[in-house]
């Protein structure tokens, strides 16, 4: 017997996208002096959203400028007492603009309303909260009696959270002292330009926030600016690599959270029905695009078959369509380049001789969509064991013995995050202990919390953000 | 004339390449000879220190705290020797010898204090916002190069690698150039000093050679480069390092006063922060 839910959508009428959009710089929209236009589109229906400007070299150089001013002449010399009633504000205004935040972000993202309204807008209030805390505490924070900040930063996000991680970028680097140029996801802009406008509203002191748009060269006219002090950059593993090369012989500083390829360990104590919830919302939550999705099952072999028929059952309840409707688990995949990447990964799967099997769903007509799909048979050295794909796709090993787990677990040049489902609780500390992982969930999955330290090992990158150790990278030396 | 060898897996091998070249003392009398390590040597020290990373992190911190205090007596008991030879390769009085050996014994007393406090200052509970147990814990990275100070040949070199494997982690170390002997006598005193072989690997030569296999080693997991004064050879080899994401520790801005207390910044600087979840509920 099926169990039909009706529609419920939440309405966009909260939401009052512009035509077009300029750039934030110096506490004020102004359109690109060299830059050019482009459009940003909703990934579920494909109709365009608005036009977003991307910044050229003199809009870089003015938006840095700005923030240079703006550290020398007032934020860098305000007291830390008083930045933090800017934060405490923001997170204010962050929380009374709630809704309208959550429709944008999955307007503009695909992800579902669910994840915008309950997981990414409340945290990224709390970030701002948490963080104007610290703002007159930093003497207490373990890195010096009185620590200063390092300046101007310089700061590119990715479109898979887009405020989630403006936030764990922006919250930080204020509460120390530091101005920042960020440059939002080309396909993900929105959300940033509204953050302007609290910025406004919060009457922020010019200067201090500068949001500049635009795609990959404008990011790399940023990172490479002479008069930026630091370097924040969330993406993928390639380009973190070619923005530490750049810096290399400079005095920039640099943190970066890259890719993943994470473990998800079931061992055959798990509760099944648990750790199932745990596999799905690993890798399905978001659509899969977390750096720090579970997605390698490594499940023990003698209960193989069970969990994955759980799997399976589970997967064919999941709802996948729009992200405005209440009831979707699944959104839209961000783009059509991300699909067409899982698209290439996932035919390598099957190439390679591996077994894919999606869960049975109607996809809409319109926008990009992918099935939420796992792969079984699949040996260490498959792509779609090793290369990050960030779509809704599992690949599935076994295991017999723990220590086979956690070799397995650890093969790989990543080290962001892991999964461990057991219900021994020196198995959970001892396998803890030996996963090369900044991030390790036992028995649950994808949890974050502004107090929470959050980066890899190996290449997935340097410096943790969240939490006091969050602190380090904006702190002078 | 006594040609020294590199140390390297707890033992003394020449340099696979057969190479040796003089050291002089600083008024430019023949000291010794060095081994001239090849980058097969690197290579070599690389595999010997990744060999060790698991038992010397997986040692308790206390017993890491001990085999360090052994070194420090061990240096003390070496003390004459180690004063008459950074009097040789640095120059300077007697007492300012004295005073600077008496410095590098206490610097890695200072050190092996650190094992099992640093988890305590670094690390912390988080109080996350639901019903988990959160804790952030800092654990070794694995392998670092070091190149040491080109100048400060005891102390200097001291300072570079005891924060690295009080808190776990195994070392292959660069010695300068021209002042490699203090690094060779250390080095005796370390395989005397129940400190596993692997952990900490010398080796002696010129850096322009050796430095940049080191940069480039994908098995290596972070690079110290405080010895290095060349500008264009720092540059290049932090590039180098980019291709695995080694965590850099760049060269000194300014000249480095190797007496005064470090902080802790050369341990956190290579360490990896976990954060470790857990539901709570009954």
């Amino acid at each position: 017997m099926g169990f039909d839910y009706a529609p419920a959508p939440e309405s966009r009428a909260v939401v009052d996208i512009k035509g077009s959009y300029g750039l934030f710089i110096n506490g004020e929209f102004t359109p690109t002096i060299d830059g050019t236009t482009f459009k940003s589109i909703n990934p579920a229906t494909e109709e365009v959203l608005a036009e977003i400007t991307a910044a050229g070299s003199s809009d870089v150089d003015r938006a840095v400028a700005a923030a240079r001013t703006a550290y020398e002449t007032t934020w860098g010399r305000m007291p830390g007492a008083v930045r933090a009633k800017y934060l405490y504000r923001i997170a204010r205004l962050i929380a009374e603009r709630s809704r309208e935040l959550a429709v944008l972000e999955s307007i503009d993202n695909g992800k579902p309303i669910r994840e915008s309204r309950d997981v990414d807008i409340p945290l990224v209030s709390a970030h701002f909260f948490y963080y104007a805390g610290w703002a007159d505490k930093l003497g207490y924070a373990g890195f010096g009696a009185d620590p200063r900040p390092i300046g101007v930063a310089a700061q590119v996000i990715p479109w898979n959270f887009p405020l989630l991680m403006l936030a764990w970028k922006i919250a930080p680097a204020l509460a120390c002292g530091n101005t920042v140029v960020l440059k939002p996801a080309e396909t993900t802009p929105l959300t940033a330009l509204l953050f302007a406008e609290i910025c406004q509203q919060a009457d922020l002191p010019p200067g201090v926030v500068n949001i500049i748009t635009g795609a990959g060269e404008t990011g790399r006219m940023l990172v490479e600016h002479p008069d930026v002090d630091k370097i924040a950059f969330t993406g993928s593993t390639a380009v973190g690599r070619a923005i530490a090369k750049s810096i290399a012989g400079t005095r920039k500083r640099l943190t970066l959270e890259l890719g993943g390829k994470a473990a998800n360990i079931v061992f055959d104590d798990a509760p099944i029905d648990q750790a199932v919830e745990g596999i799905v919302n690993g890798i399905f939550f978001n659509q899969g695009h977390v750096c720090c999705a579970g997605s390698r099952l490594l499940v023990q072999e003698s209960i193989a078959p069970d969990v994955l028929d759980a799997l399976k059952r589970r997967m064919a309840l999941l709802r996948v369509g729009d992200p405005l409707d209440k009831n979707t688990d699944v959104g839209a995949i961000n783009s059509a380049e991300q699909l067409s990447r899982i698209r290439e990964l996932t035919d390598a799967g099957s190439a390679e001789g591996a077994d894919a099997w999606s869960a049975p769903c109607e996809l809409p007509d319109q926008g990009f969509w992918f099935r939420p799909t796992i792969f079984t048979g699949v040996s260490q050295a498959h792509r779609i064991a090793r290369e990050e794909i960030f779509g809704p796709v599992l690949s599935v090993l076994t295991f017999r013995t723990p220590a086979e787990a956690i070799e397995k677990a650890n093969n790989t040049p990543y080290g962001l995050s892991a999964g461990i489902w057991t219900d021994k609780g020196s198995r959970i500390l001892a396998v803890a202990d030996k996963l090369r992982a900044g991030v390790v969930w036992a028995n649950t999955f994808n949890k974050f919390d502004p107090t929470s330290p959050f980066g890899g090992y190996k290449e997935s990158g340097y410096g943790r953000e969240g939490g006091r150790h969050g602190l380090e990278a904006y702190l002078a030396h | 004339m006594k040609t020294y060898k590199l140390f390297i897996g707890g033992g003394f091998p020449r340099s696979e390449s057969g190479r040796s070249y003089v050291v002089t003392s600083v008024a430019g009398t023949h000291l010794a000879n060095a081994a001239l390590a090849s980058r097969k040597d690197v290579r070599d020290a690389v595999v010997a220190a990744r060999a060790a990373v698991a038992g010397w992190s997986g040692t308790t911190a206390y017993n890491r705290g001990q085999v360090l205090y052994r070194v420090a007596e061990m240096l003390e008991s070496r003390r004459d020797q180690f004063i008459s030879q950074v009097r040789a390769t640095e120059g300077g009085s007697a007492v300012a010898a004295s005073s600077l050996v008496d410095a590098a014994i206490d610097r890695w007393v200072w050190y092996a204090g650190w094992t099992d406090k640093i988890s305590q200052v670094y690390g912390n509970a988080n109080p996350v916002a639901g019903p988990y147990f959160n804790l952030s814990s800092p654990e070794p990275t694995g392998i670092v190069g070091v190149i040491a100070p080109a100048d400060s040949s005891l102390l200097g070199l001291v300072s570079v690698i005891a924060p690295a494997i009080a808190v776990g982690n195994t070392v292959i170390v660069l010695a300068s150039d021209d002042r490699p002997l203090p690094a060779v006598t250390l080095a005796e005193v370390l395989a005397t000093s129940d400190l596993p072989g692997g952990v900490v690997n010398v080796l002696t030569g010129h850096i322009t050679e050796t430095a940049p296999i080191l940069a480039a080693h994908m098995d290596v997991n972070a690079i110290d480069l405080t010895g290095v004064a060349d500008a264009d050879l720092a540059t290049s080899l932090e590039v180098a390092a980019a291709e695995n994401l080694k965590r850099v520790i760049r060269p000194p801005a300014d000249g480095v006063d190797w007496t005064v207390e470090p902080g802790v910044e050369r341990m956190t600087a290579l360490l990896e922060t976990k954060t470790v979840w857990h539901p709570k509920g009954m």
